[in-house]
């Protein structure tokens, strides 16, 4: 039952990264992209009736969370206390950035919230990427201090940083150089998403911009993904060896490579949606292959005192897991039902949606 | 310790609090929405579709707000007590999961249709997202007063060696005889809340002599919703939730009604008072002799157990704060049922839309209803503590152990400013909404 719950996890992790991602993206590019007023209302409608029902991904992915995994849960939201919470303050300020700006018509007001949303989707995607690099790096289990825990054995707080930003030191922080590195792939890579997800629902003349700026920065997207897999091998070595055993997981890797090379065609696509499949492709593609590195570690530990946190050390009880199946199955089968009445009701390009 | 305690505490009643401001008025107004336009359907009269929509605008900004501070609610088990969560997450977290998977995924689906679609979808399909929301909504309240009822009455479970709550019976979850009763009380009182503030404005309407059709639509709703709930919610549902409490939470309930002695032949109900817990009894009380005993018990001379004889170790956290909670919220209740008796009977004498003096009080009452179901909701809090699992697990074994005390009062610091903004900046635009009034679309009246 771990391993299905697992799956579904990630899973649900992933839907998130690749919805809510276009809507940071969209904010990165609203933020420094957009030239006309009318590009950047058109960038606010193509995800105003997304906008919430994708972060209800997160929502329920931490409540999955909290039910088949509440050991993983509790370790890593106390754990990472300071940058979660300044994860939901940002999370608000986009919320509010998006549906304030339109309640009042007053230049400084809606310059205001365009500021507030355009940053704060800017900074989550920073987050993200750096909360990976967080996970994979691995955190010091049981605050060991001279070969002694000071907590119990799945616990810990990481401070924001260390002065040195060493991601090897002794006493590391949630920042550090490889953390940020991560921090900088990933708002590269939801930039490019929310290009895409803009070149598909909405038709201005920025569409053609973008096409030209995905293109420039898909080719500083590969030299980054190059630069962090070499780095990956100095901080956490041996990341492959769940995949060298495995040899089916290279789907993943792959994967992701079709994605990121089949970026390089943007301009020839004669769909609009053939970049977002792309970058679709390469988000999911790298992050399981990420996950698959880790598994069945979720979080690895640093030190050689307490063991890492794995799927099998920190689920629920088998009873609840199993009957939590069934219900699963049913919501599942009608959060489908749902999103494909809201495609199908929003289809096609929403320039003039209006509501915002 | 102590510290650390206090500020974890703070900070989650003071996110709860602020949080629950918003889902109280919108799970109330979903209902009403609902109603509006299914009012519309079969009358074809045009005012009632705009006022779906107006209260539809409201409803999308306490939405969102709701949204953006509900989040947080979710996220601080684990940050700020995670070792709560840790031990009970098996059973809580599956409430939970259930809240996102089935209430969340449809409110946000549909009322995104509700609010963009009415061109696309027609009425018939806009009735429809209307209702699905509503549904999305009370399911969600559904299941968050379950994972309370667990924790207030625990069932289904056993606990392991390593003191790790289980579940080990998934229906009983659902059949926790804590759940019903806390579940209508608590939706009679978003009832409340939000037919109170319809009426509310549709008093303002008429008062300022403005939007005077929609004023009146808006009284007439609002008080017909409001009598039903304001009686709903002290009989039957708080009555029986209050049956519930004496029998499983004695204690508590002798805090709540200030009841410190034991009185052989019948206790006397409190409406005044100041408890005083140096001398464990209370200063200037006002109370009507046997009343509670016939209200708990139906009979008149039936002994209630006062809070002196429990052990100190069980006596809720706060006693004065339980006290204080409880009877402002049942003094509000019973001043809210008065109002709406009086308000429905002008408005049946056809009365109503000239009568100046109810129209200001109905005008005036916004904010009682809030307080109110906020006090209950203390009631509920105050009253468990000092446990969190209701004498199985205390307070102080389920804070975060990491989680520094200055880290915690850093973010209920920063929860404090920003919700202060959030506060303002709502008051602001729901104020502006309020005076804008309702708009008609001629083109739709087809």
């Amino acid at each position: 039952m771990e391993m299905f719950w697992y799956i579904i996890l990630v899973f649900m992790l992933g839907m998130y990264v690749v919805l809510d991602g276009y809507d940071f993206g969209a904010g990165i590019v609203h933020l420094l992209f957009a030239k006309t007023d009318d590009e950047r209302a058109a960038i606010r409608n193509s995800i105003g009736p997304f906008w919430d029902a994708n972060e209800v991904w997160l929502i329920a992915s931490g409540g999955v969370l909290f039910f088949a995994f509440p050991t993983l849960y509790a370790s890593a939201f106390s754990g990472f206390y300071l940058p979660l919470m300044m994860v939901l303050w940002f999370l608000i300020f986009r919320a509010i950035g998006l549906e304030l700006r339109g309640q009042i018509h007053n230049r400084l007001w809606e310059k205001f919230w365009e500021k507030a949303f355009g940053i704060a989707s800017l900074f989550l995607a920073i987050f993200f990427g750096a909360a990976l690099g967080n996970v994979v790096r691995g955190v010091n289990l049981g605050m060991v201090e001279n070969g002694l825990s000071t907590q119990e054995p799945q616990y810990f707080f990481l401070q924001l940083w260390n002065p040195t930003l060493d991601p090897l030191a002794e006493v590391h922080g949630i920042i550090d150089w490889f953390t940020i590195l991560l921090g900088v792939v990933s708002v590269i890579t939801l930039t490019i998403h929310g290009s895409n997800w803009i070149i598909l629902k909405t038709s201005t003349d920025l569409n053609r911009r973008l096409k030209g700026i995905i293109f420039k920065l898909n080719i500083a997207l590969v030299l980054l993904v190059i630069g962090t897999a070499a780095l990956w091998q100095y901080v956490k070595p041996f990341p492959l060896n769940n995949l060298i055993g495995h040899a089916w997981l290279w789907i993943f890797p792959l994967i992701a490579g079709i994605g990121l090379i089949g970026q390089f065609w943007i301009k020839k696509f004669k769909k609009d949606g053939m970049g977002f499949l792309f970058s679709t492709l390469f988000i999911l593609g790298s992050f399981a292959t990420t996950v698959a590195s880790l598994f069945p570690n979720v979080l690895p530990s640093t030190n050689s005192v307490n063991p890492s946190l794995t799927i099998y050390n920190v689920a629920a009880h088998e009873y609840g897991l199993s009957v939590g199946f069934n219900w699963f199955v049913i919501a599942f089968l009608l959060v489908v039902i749902y999103f494909i009445i809201q495609f199908r009701v929003f289809k096609g390009k929403l320039d003039d949606v209006g509501g915002h | 310790m102590e510290d650390m305690i206090l500020y974890n505490r703070l900070q989650f009643a003071f996110t709860i609090t602020f949080h629950y401001l918003f889902p109280q008025l919108t799970m109330g107004l979903s209902l009403m929405i609902v109603y509006f336009k299914w009012k519309f359907l079969r009358t074809n009269n045009i005012l009632y579709n705009d006022a779906s929509k107006f209260w539809m605008k409201i409803f999308a900004l306490n939405f969102a707000m709701g949204v953006v501070t509900g989040i947080p609610m979710e996220f601080q088990f684990g940050t700020n007590w995670a070792k709560f969560s840790e031990l009970t997450g098996g059973i809580i977290g599956q409430t939970l999961a259930m809240e996102g998977m089935f209430s969340f995924f449809l409110e946000s689906s549909f009322l995104g249709m509700f609010i963009f679609g009415e061109k696309l979808l027609g009425h018939k399909l806009h009735f429809l997202s209307g209702l699905l929301v509503f549904i999305g909504s009370w399911a969600s309240g559904y299941l968050i007063l379950a994972t309370h009822s667990w924790m207030q009455h625990p069932v289904g479970y056993e606990i392991l060696e390593n003191g790790k709550f289980v579940l080990n019976n998934f229906s009983a979850l659902f059949t926790n005889p804590w759940l019903l009763p806390s579940y209508l009380h608590n939706q009679a009182g978003s009832l409340v809340t939000s037919a109170f503030f319809v009426s509310a404005v549709g008093a303002f309407y008429l008062l300022s002599n403005i939007h005077r059709e929609y004023g009146q639509v808006f009284l007439k709703t609002g008080i017909v919703f409001g009598l039903i709930a304001s009686i709903a919610v002290a009989f039957p549902t708080g009555d029986m939730l209050a049956k519930n409490v004496v029998k499983h939470q004695p204690a508590t309930f002798a805090a709540m009604e200030g009841i410190f002695e034991t009185e052989k032949g019948g206790s006397e109900i409190i409406l005044i008072g100041q408890p005083d817990m140096e001398n464990k009894k209370l200063d200037n009380k006002i109370a009507v002799p046997n009343v509670l005993s016939f209200l708990t018990y139906q009979r008149w001379h039936a002994t209630i157990k006062g809070l002196n004889e429990f052990d100190e170790d069980i006596h809720p956290t706060n006693v004065p704060g339980l006290y204080y909670s409880y009877h402002i919220m049942a003094g509000l209740g019973t001043i809210f049922i008065g109002v709406m008796v009086i308000a429905a009977f002008l408005l049946w004498r056809k009365k109503l839309y000239q009568t100046k003096w109810i129209l200001w009080i109905l005008m005036f009452m916004i904010p009682f209803p809030y307080i109110a179901n906020t006090a209950g909701w203390y009631t509920a809090e105050l009253g468990r503590q000092p446990w969190l699992v209701f004498n199985l697990m205390r307070m102080v074994d389920g804070v975060s152990p990491t989680v520094s005390s200055g880290n915690t009062l850093f973010t209920l610091l920063g929860f404090v400013g920003l919700y202060i903004l959030l506060g303002l900046l709502f008051l602001m635009l729901v104020l502006k909404i309020i005076r804008k009034g309702p708009e008609t679309n001629l083109a739709l009246k087809s």
